[in-house]
């Protein structure tokens, strides 16, 4: 993305109190995750771009207005930034109404016209009929559209929205992110989520920034740097759970990956060196074989293991697998009646081969 | 005028200064961090463990015409301040300080702070979350600064006896003139005024309670 159509763009830097290298951007549309352990520094990024928090050193833009410039020793206060945010525990005005918590947020809007506008963004938010009401008489979910309403009223040029989901039931939840979804698709702003769910990274957003730290780490299209994290490290901060150690050499056309006790042929890697390697295997490239028809020798790349776990989840089975040859760890799901079939049970032996195609190599850090 | 006319003057004024200057000493103290605020803290709070009479003797020394402040204050005023009634709201006002800025304190630190940050991303100035979020959510807090500044200066004595005296119609508060009876030996008017008093105190703090309990029930 140039920086044309960057609608958002933020670079903070700071040693104290919190140590601070963020590098982000967001284009119009986009709904951006921002996402990171506790403590990483999400929510303070969240608030220097919404002027409630000045990092020491930092150049935030918006759609071509400038609300902090260090070199011009500019930093637009809150009120005159025009953002939405959504807080973490809504932080409604308790004693005013519905309706009065929206319009508090429309100044910019003629007074005539205030109460007409509101309904209409509570109508978007599906909390039409409950305008009257006070706060604290309403649910969880129905603070947090009420919340995302008086973000909007305030027709800003940035929507932020901090760990906005957190503070619900998982039905509610779920509610939520549809509607979240349909209300985004009309609007024409850049779009900041705060999350550590990477499930919730996955269903709402389009891009990836992940901090840890205080640093960005990597930032992206969602699945890009879910499916491809540049780090063993930032695999494991993304939540991956199959990562190994090994050995990559490069002849001819082919790559050769010898991990797990096995030789395996991918297509020849960009940008990595043949020697130690950190490998990140998606779960749904493990493919189990069946206990009644024998492998097909070594083009399967058979890895014999050993099942360590194997946990009843619903419909679907979580499995822990102990490589026989290594010792190393492999995680993943598949559903009950697969298991059943091929009669999965702890304590037994159990043969998976993986698909190169899952296969991601990093370089060994 | 009479002793229990001129508590109730003393009372209303006291009040009418000491309730605005409460409250900014309190939001002051609830929101602001600044290097000596323990000790801003301490001389708010000094008169509750301070004997009145000490504070009192402070008072006539720094309000006395014989030293340089008084002097020029007295020569401001065209008249000395001790032994006066603007005296006596000077040191009622100094005494009851922390009786109108605990609540107000208490009231603002009761607000969340995301709830006032939400006012500032909404647009609205410094000035104006003061008026419409934060106002409106520590009246409770307001009226009980209000109302135990009223009953204790109904009931201020030490003080005012240093400052003021005890100038009949000039600085006899009620609680001077029940002294002022006792000594006399006249038990009975002593008897009605202490009733009087007793009535008053009780009732504050009922008010204070009935808001207390509203308030919690509010959240």
């Amino acid at each position: 993305m140039n920086d044309s159509d960057t609608s958002l763009c933020v670079r903070l830097t700071q040693t104290q109190p919190i140590p601070l290298d963020v590098n982000l951007s967001c284009g119009s549309a986009e709904l951006l995750a921002l996402t990171g352990p506790s403590g990483s520094g999400k929510t303070t990024v969240l608030r220097a771009i919404a002027g409630l928090h000045k990092v020491a050193n930092g150049t935030i833009t918006c759609r071509n207005q400038r609300w902090q410039d260090d070199e011009e020793k500019l930093f637009l206060p809150a009120q005159k930034r025009r953002v939405g945010l959504v807080f973490q525990h809504y932080a409604l005005f308790p004693h005013l109404s519905v309706l009065d918590n929206i319009t508090t947020a429309m100044s910019h809007v003629a007074r005539k016209s205030r109460v007409e506008k509101a309904m209409d963004w509570l109508r978007l938010t599906n909390m039409e009929g409950l305008h009257k009401q006070q706060p604290h008489r309403l649910s969880g979910g129905q603070r947090q559209r009420v919340a995302l309403a008086r973000a909007l009223a305030r027709e800003p040029n940035v929507l932020l929205l901090d760990e906005p989901f957190s503070a619900v039931d998982q039905l509610t939840r779920e509610k939520l992110y549809r509607e979240l979804a349909q209300i985004r698709s009309r609007l024409d702003i850049p779009m900041i989520l705060v999350t550590h769910d990477m499930l919730e990274v996955q269903q709402l957003a389009d891009s990836l920034c992940l901090i840890h730290h205080g640093k960005t780490m990597q930032s992206g299209p969602v699945s890009n740097v879910m499916r491809k994290p540049a780090t063993a490290r930032i695999a494991r901060l993304l939540g991956h759970k199959n990562l190994y150690t090994g050995t990559y050499s490069r002849s001819g056309t082919t790559g050769n990956l010898t991990m797990l006790g096995a030789q395996i042929e991918l297509p020849p890697q960009e940008a990595i060196a043949n020697g130690d390697v950190s490998v990140l295997i998606e779960p749904s490239a493990i493919i189990m074989h069946r206990s009644d028809k024998p492998s097909h020798g070594e083009r399967e790349n058979p890895i014999v293991t050993r099942v360590a776990e194997a946990v009843e989840l619903g419909d679907e089975l979580s499995l822990r697998l102990i490589v026989e040859a290594t010792d190393d760890t492999i995680a993943f799901r598949v559903s009950r009646h697969v298991a059943m079939r091929n009669n999965v049970v702890a304590g037994g032996q159990l043969t998976v081969s993986i698909l190169s195609d899952g296969i991601h190599v990093m370089s060994a850090t | 005028m009479s002793p229990f006319w001129l508590s109730l003057k003393l009372a209303f004024w006291t009040t009418l200064i000491l309730v605005p200057i409460g409250l900014l000493i309190g939001r002051l103290l609830a929101y602001k961090k600044f290097n000596g605020k323990s000790w801003v803290e301490a001389l708010v709070y000094l008169p509750l463990v301070l004997p009145p009479t000490v504070l009192g003797y402070y008072l006539l020394v720094s309000l006395s015409p014989n030293n340089a402040f008084g002097a020029a204050l007295a020569s401001l005023l065209g008249t000395p301040l001790v032994f006066s009634f603007p005296a006596l709201v000077l040191a009622s006002i100094i005494v009851n300080l922390p009786f109108a800025v605990q609540p107000a304190q208490q009231a603002f630190a009761a607000i969340p702070q995301d709830t006032r940050e939400a006012a500032w991303v909404s647009g609205l100035s410094t000035w104006q979350t003061f008026l419409r979020i934060e106002l409106p959510q520590c009246w409770l807090g307001i009226l009980c600064a209000a109302t135990l500044t009223f009953a204790h200066t109904l009931g201020e004595f030490g003080v005012v006896l240093m400052v003021g005296g005890n100038i009949a119609g000039e600085t006899r508060t009620l609680s001077i003139a029940i002294y002022d009876r006792v000594q006399a030996f006249d038990m009975q008017s002593a008897g009605i005024m202490t009733a009087g008093l007793l009535i008053f105190s009780i009732a504050a703090l009922v008010i204070v309670r009935i808001a207390g309990m509203n308030s919690h029930r509010e959240r």
